[in-house]
């Protein structure tokens, strides 16, 4: 059972970063639509703010097992005087950097497999490259309301979707079986080696293009969707699922040119957020040792809840 | 030798390899061109003190107000503190270009020719992606 201190130090580590949100939402009220409107505190608080934001959000996002790009979108466009330009383009690369740290890594465990994740990155670089140009051409209202129905939806996904340890499927189906995807890894928990294959390879496919568009036209990611994809669709083993995920995020960075060639990346806002989420998350793996998984996982779905609503009532023009 | 352990492949290894090499560069690169263009000894293309009067604008109204340049025209400024900071943003978005150029000799040695033509088409995705020539 989880024990009343683990639960109150995930809150306390939490308390600072809603302070600072409400801290920040104050000023950047009155930043939204006009530049030269812009909040009166000085300019280098915004990228100080930026960066502590992001390590709060780096630390939360490993124990909740989601890319920092899903985090980061709807809580710095809502929050900041930004234009979601500039935030999805920060979202991408945040979310990219994040995968590109952990990759190398995972693929010499054999926690990500080359294999699976090549022919799917190819159509999510594919459907990416679209949705970011889709996503650039959104007016800002449309952008902010749509983004709010995704993260409310993402919401409700994390509230929803089962998970299966592994999967254990046993007859590939006939395109996994020639493009040889398949592999091994070593099960901690249980001390042994596991093998496993996949199925459904085709309709993965299909659905991995529908998550590229996502991903690109609104900066976040794609974590959230790939491994449910990759776990309960095609049966990769959870592990094997988020590791493989990240490598998917590592190799398909066709959404991010699109955002660094329309000039929707501004270093002041992407690099105090690359490294703050770097940050924060060498800190979130020490965190996941004292305070349960799941009880950070709630924190980050109410975070996401509030920011989602934030996100649709902004889009709307109920809560500027 | 074979770099090969029981739970990945030769070309996975090298794939980790290459990109972990693309990483560090990467993040070393973002870290000292920031601080250059936090502290100002290089001089920026908008000063740093300007740019929040323009971060509320959509991205192609900011390129006009500032005259920022869009595309690959920043190579031309990269003497300027925030251009600079490029360098360490396209070594980052590249370091899956190299990756998968790294390991096409492998799939070619081994007969993946699936594999091998998929990394070739992720290349090409991504090398246009990069060249802007889809604006």
């Amino acid at each position: 059972m989880m024990s009343l201190t683990n639960v109150l130090s995930g809150r306390r580590a939490l308390i600072p970063l809603l302070l600072l949100l409400i801290c920040v939402n104050v000023p950047a009220l009155a930043a939204t639509g006009a530049p030269a409107a812009a909040s009166t505190m000085p300019w280098w608080a915004w990228p100080l703010m930026l960066f502590v934001v992001c390590f709060f959000l780096g630390i939360v996002a490993v124990p909740a097992g989601v890319g920092g790009g899903v985090l980061f979108v709807p809580i710095v466009g809502g929050f900041f005087p930004f234009n979601l330009d500039f935030v999805r383009g920060g979202g991408l690369m945040v979310a990219l950097a994040s995968a590109l740290a952990a990759s190398p890594g995972l693929l010499r465990l054999g926690l990500a497999s080359l294999r699976l994740a090549l022919p799917l990155s190819l159509l999510v670089a594919i459907s990416q490259i679209i949705g970011a140009m889709i996503g650039l051409l959104l007016p800002a209202a449309i952008a902010q309301t749509s983004l709010g129905v995704i993260i409310l939806g993402i919401v409700f996904l994390m509230l929803t979707a089962k998970k299966a340890d592994v999967p254990g499927i046993q007859k590939a189906d006939p395109l996994s079986a020639a493009l040889r995807i398949n592999g091994l890894f070593h099960d901690t928990a249980h001390n042994k080696d596991i093998e496993w294959l996949v199925h459904r390879t085709p309709q993965a496919l299909l659905t991995f293009v529908f998550i590229g568009v996502l991903a690109g036209m609104f900066g976040l990611g794609a974590g959230w969707a790939n491994v449910p994809t990759l776990n309960l669709l095609m049966g990769v083993p959870l592990k094997v699922a988020a590791g493989s995920s990240s490598l998917i995020l590592s190799m398909t960075s066709s959404a991010a040119w699109v955002y660094i060639n329309q000039g929707a990346i501004l270093p002041i806002i992407v690099v105090p957020s690359i490294i703050g989420m770097m940050m924060g998350a060498m800190i979130g793996v020490r965190l996941l040792k004292v305070v349960k998984a799941s009880v950070i996982r709630k924190m980050v779905i109410a975070m996401l809840l509030f920011a989602g609503v934030r996100a649709l009532l902004k889009g709307l023009g109920i809560w500027m | 030798m074979s770099e090969q352990n029981k739970y990945a492949s030769e070309e996975q290894l090298r794939f980790a390899k290459v990109m972990g090499a693309g990483v560090k560069l990467g993040f070393v690169m973002l870290v000292v061109s920031f601080a250059l263009y936090m502290t100002g000894v290089l001089q920026p293309l908008v000063p740093v003190d300007q740019v929040s009067h323009y971060w509320g604008l959509s991205a192609a109204e900011y390129a006009k107000a500032t005259g920022t340049p869009t595309g690959w025209a920043w190579v031309k400024d990269i003497a300027k503190g925030d251009m600079l900071n490029y360098v360490g943003i396209v070594v980052l978005a590249s370091a899956s270009i190299a990756s998968s150029l790294a390991i096409l000799p492998l799939f070619a040695r081994q007969g993946e020719k699936a594999h091998l033509i998929i990394s070739i088409l992720l290349i090409l995705v991504l090398l246009v992606s990069a060249s802007n020539i889809l604006h």
